[in-house]
């Protein structure tokens, strides 16, 4: 019996959340919020997949969100529009053509997956721009690494004109559900953590510990170490996708630095190398910019003191290296406590 | 010719404004080993101490930018003292993320507290231009790139020829041994903080006198930039970061003048990543031979 718990809590949890929505006892904003909170899990997760369990510093997770969400949106705004509706593929003038009728139709929200596929995609193959660096370069030299590819990929939507330059592209369909999110978010969590847990997961943690030992150890870790970077990228892409379709308009400023170092925040909050720690802190992150926002710019003053606090009583965030025992295998729930530091 | 004459002046001196704040990046960089990212907004500070000195208290140049200086060097000590040295045993990552929370903390500060517009510094230098050749040389430019390189050679005296220096470069060649040999780091790691952050606040000075708009969000995009020019010349020498700076500013105004200038951030970003592919540890950086 015991091994049902965690699929019907989580079917339970998604049947009370979509049915909440549907029947309005959740706000719009409430829902967003929840959204949010999906997409912020998957963003989380899959940074923490490279800072945490691989032990690299990336400051430019947003550049690959941003891969993702672009090449999403290109697809829901100009390519099936094109095809359904007949609108152009590169719509001249200031004001684009509103192409979200064909959204409307009920099976647009199952072309939406194979949409945030694509993006996730996109966002893998640009993972390689930073994957390929690593072989040779670590630590400060490889953070700015991350840091360039970030500018380098938000100025090259701000200079392509075809896709709105500095002013982004408006009129994305409302796609991103409640259901969508909550799906994605467990999908990626189920991947990320079973990532972990396998070979290359652990060839990953080596890597992070000591890469020549992990190297003499027979883990090919530039193998590994393209995979990491470019399954991270991928849910980063992913989670792009989803929250350009939940934003609805999107520009190359909605992914610059600031929006990595709120990644950084909910990981180093959740805690590294954990991927429990990652659904707490992206909830507890979001949650509180969420409380915060009547401050309004006073907001940005208080969380980043709120990270140096921190930082500097709570170095390890909320769950640090530990995870909730139903994520790990049943093997591995006895030594775990004794095994993590 | 000319235009190229004229180009490379623009050159050095946007080079030796990035020259100043790359420094302070590749000081703390050498005694700590931890990357400064608080650095850009310290400039940032600076350049909003001078805009007050001079609009507020109508002083002129040269005590505009010693006001300037003394205030950040504070800023600087303060942000070691509070946020830094709790954290000097702390894994490094721990200590980059704190500085990144002052420096995000130190831009939305002032934001909040003075408002998002952006201020025009008032004139402070004669606005004199002379031309040689057919190359025009402001006064100003004169001035920057005088100022620079002596503030330049007065930090080599230090670094090189004081005790304090030697203890610096004793530091950033063995921290574990040099405090056993009677050498006050906490002291030393003071001083390169007030140090890195006073040539900070001395190119913030400049920066706003030379491009006369100043606003909060000016100290992210300059402490980036100018922590690549750190990393080009190999982060933690103080010779790289100069020579880092300058091969900067040359390619932003090189990119400037050939390609459109909205290119320009995208080219000297492409830039590094290229430079950091073929030599990953910097042009001057040495190698740290990894031990198993």
């Amino acid at each position: 019996m015991k091994k049902y718990y965690l699929p019907l809590g989580l079917i339970g949890l998604l049947v009370v959340l979509t049915g909440a929505s549907w029947l309005g006892f959740f706000s719009d904003y409430i829902q967003t919020v929840i959204m949010l909170v999906g997409i912020n899990i998957i963003v989380t997760a899959s940074l923490n997949l490279v800072n945490g369990y691989m032990g690299e510093f990336s400051v430019g997770h947003a550049g690959f969100m941003a891969v993702g969400a672009y090449i999403s949106t290109i697809f829901t705004t100009r390519v099936i529009p094109h095809f359904v509706l007949g609108t152009p593929l590169i719509p001249t003038g200031l004001y684009a053509p509103d192409v979200t009728a064909w959204a409307e139709n009920p099976a647009a929200h199952l072309v939406f997956p194979v949409v945030l596929l694509i993006g996730g995609l996109g966002a893998a193959i640009a993972g390689l721009v930073v994957a390929i660096p690593s072989f040779k370069i670590r630590g400060d030299y490889l953070a700015i690494i991350t840091l360039a590819v970030n500018y380098i990929v938000k100025s090259s939507f701000e200079n392509t004109q075809a896709l709105g330059g500095s002013r982004g592209i408006t009129g994305i369909p409302k796609l991103s559900t409640v259901p969508w999110v909550f799906f994605w978010a467990v999908v990626s969590l189920w991947a990320m953590r079973n990532f972990i847990l396998s070979n290359y997961g652990r060839g990953v943690v080596a890597i992070r510990e000591d890469e020549i030992a992990a190297g003499l150890m027979s883990v090919n870790t530039r193998r590994t170490k393209i995979l990491g970077f470019c399954i991270s990228s991928f849910f980063a892409g992913i989670g792009g996708g989803l929250l350009a379709h939940l934003l609805l308009y999107i520009n190359p400023s909605t992914f610059s630095i600031l929006k990595s170092v709120e990644a950084l925040a909910m990981v180093y909050l959740g805690g590294m190398s954990s991927i429990s720690g990652s659904i707490l802190g992206a909830i507890a992150y979001t949650g509180l910019a969420e409380a915060l926002r009547p401050l309004r710019l006073w907001k940005w003053v208080v969380i980043p003191l709120i990270l140096i606090f921190l930082m500097l009583f709570r170095r390890e965030g909320i769950m640090g290296g530990r995870e909730f025992k139903f994520l790990l295998p049943k093997e591995e729930v006895k030594g775990y406590a004794a095994a993590s530091d | 010719m000319t235009y190229i004459l004229q180009q490379l002046v623009n050159a050095i001196q946007l080079g030796s404004i990035y020259a100043l704040i790359a420094l302070g990046y590749s000081m703390v960089y050498g005694v700590l080993f931890m990357v400064n990212f608080a650095h850009g907004d310290i400039f940032m500070v600076g350049a909003f101490i001078a805009f007050f000195a001079a609009t507020l208290l109508k002083l002129p140049f040269v005590p505009t930018m010693l006001l300037s200086m003394a205030g950040t060097a504070l800023l600087g000590v303060t942000i070691e003292r509070v946020a830094y040295r709790p954290l000097r045993n702390a894994p490094k990552l721990s200590v980059v993320i704190t500085a990144m929370g002052v420096g995000l903390f130190l831009e939305y500060i002032i934001l909040a507290a003075l408002g998002p517009w952006r201020r025009s510094m008032p004139p402070l230098l004669p606005t004199q231009v002379y031309e040689v050749q057919g190359v025009r040389i402001s006064a100003v430019q004169l001035i920057i790139i005088g100022v620079s390189l002596g503030l330049m050679i007065i930090l080599d005296f230090i670094v090189g020829r004081t005790e304090e220096g030697m203890a610096m470069r004793a530091i950033a060649y063995d921290r574990f041994a040099v405090p056993l040999m009677g050498v006050p780091v906490n002291r030393i790691i003071t001083l390169t903080f007030a140090i890195g952050s006073a040539l900070a606040a001395a190119g913030g000075t400049l920066f706003s006198v030379a491009y006369p708009i100043i606003e909060p969000m000016m100290g992210m995009m300059i402490g980036w930039k100018t922590f690549i020019a750190a990393v080009l010349g190999g982060i933690g020498s103080i010779r790289g970061a100069v020579a880092g700076a300058f091969l900067l500013g040359l390619v932003e105004i090189g990119t400037g003048a050939v390609f459109p200038s909205r290119l320009r951030d995208l080219i000297s970003f492409a830039v590094v990543w290229i430079i950091l592919m073929v030599r990953p540890t910097g042009l001057f950086g040495v190698a740290r031979r990894q031990k198993v």
